[in-house]
């Protein structure tokens, strides 16, 4: 390209807008032209993965997601701005030119970020990022059985033992009441004889 | 399909208008991310990389706007039909069924007892192809595809 182009660099960019522009509305267009068109009132409702739609679709945002969306902003705009210094910071051709250059810009991201820690400190110290939850109700029924019998159940009947490796654990053996044998009920008692020979 | 897609000379290519609208249609059949029954897992299989239907242009959508082909992949019950009418109901012409595996056709194991199942889903949307199996390997299904690619081309959406 020896000969001076008539069209600036921001002309090319013109064109190419244009062209993007009128290629989306030729496809609109085409697509008008040729689609087939049949609506009916099940066609326009809105789609509600096949449920019927209930309700209105203009549904309010909780205004506090602004807030969130603001903060989240800040810090994606800090990053958009790290990755290119990350590029330049290490540089060895920039370090040999000037010693101070490594420090300078690590002092300079160092400042940047302080100004936005400053922000979400800010943020944080308002109560912005607080999630304000509803308050939870929870229902009492009235019950003959007092609480206290819950808490002593899940204490003292129930209780978690700690787990232990031992596979031998020592079970107390139970100490039964010594009973008169075959006092009480009279029963059966097979008695093998030998036959007498 | 007098279309010539592959020009080496790179001369001037002729179509008629509808077999180049008919070959973006087939090349391009986008299904809506719809599975009913087990049957699913199979349609899933085929679109996952070892089978790759996204190489026929499947490609799966999750709106009926978007849409141009519903894969009725399960036992279509009596509660799911009303919302298989609906959502059919919502994709724009020109659109497709395929009914794949035997309960969406005839009702399948349910065709005598099921007392809950529709006894295939053509009795409430109409089908253009049907896969049979219990369920349809990857295979069958891809054939349907290539099946339905083929009734496509037989259409005109001009003289509709």
């Amino acid at each position: 390209m020896d000969e001076i182009s008539q069209l600036s660099e921001f002309g090319k960019v013109f064109i190419y807008l244009i062209m993007g522009v009128i290629f989306v509305l030729f496809t609109f267009f085409i697509g008008k032209l040729v689609a087939p068109k049949k609506p009916n009132p099940d066609k326009l409702t809105s789609y509600e993965c096949g449920e019927e739609p209930q309700g209105n679709s203009w549904i309010q945002f909780n205004s506090r997601f602004y807030v969130i969306a603001l903060v989240f902003l800040l810090f994606d705009v800090e990053l958009a701005f790290i990755f290119p210094w990350a590029t330049v910071f290490s540089q060895q051709q920039l370090i040999n030119a000037d010693s101070y250059w490594g420090w300078l810009s690590l002092i300079e991201m160092f400042i940047f970020v302080g100004i936005l820690l400053i922000g979400l400190v800010y943020v944080w110290k308002k109560g912005d990022l607080n999630w304000i939850r509803p308050e939870q109700f929870i229902p009492l029924s009235p019950s003959k059985i007092p609480l206290s019998a819950y808490k002593a159940l899940n204490t003292e009947a129930y209780q978690t033992k700690s787990f232990c490796m031992d596979t031998e654990v020592p079970i107390p053996e139970k100490v039964l009441p010594e009973s008169p044998v075959s006092q009480g009920k009279p029963g059966f008692t097979p008695k093998f004889k030998r036959p007498a020979l | 399909m007098s279309l010539e897609i592959k020009n080496d000379t790179g001369s001037v290519m002729l179509v008629k208008v509808d077999d180049l609208l008919n070959w973006a249609r087939l090349s391009s059949l986008w299904p809506m991310s719809f599975g009913i029954a087990c049957c699913a897992i199979e349609m899933m299989g085929s679109m996952a990389s070892t089978y790759d239907l996204d190489r026929f242009g499947v490609f799966p959508r999750p709106s009926p706007r978007q849409s141009d082909v519903i894969i009725i992949a399960g036992t279509v019950t009596f509660k799911m039909a009303e919302r298989i009418k609906r959502l059919y109901e919502q994709m724009p012409e020109p659109k497709y069924v395929i009914s794949m595996g035997s309960c969406s056709n005839c009702g399948g194991p349910y065709w005598q007892h099921g007392y809950h199942v529709v006894k295939g889903v053509d009795r409430i949307i109409p089908v253009d192809v049907y896969v049979q199996g219990c369920p349809p390997r990857p295979e069958a299904l891809i054939g349907a595809i290539l099946e339905l690619q083929k009734k496509i081309e037989q259409e005109s959406l001009l003289k509709s």
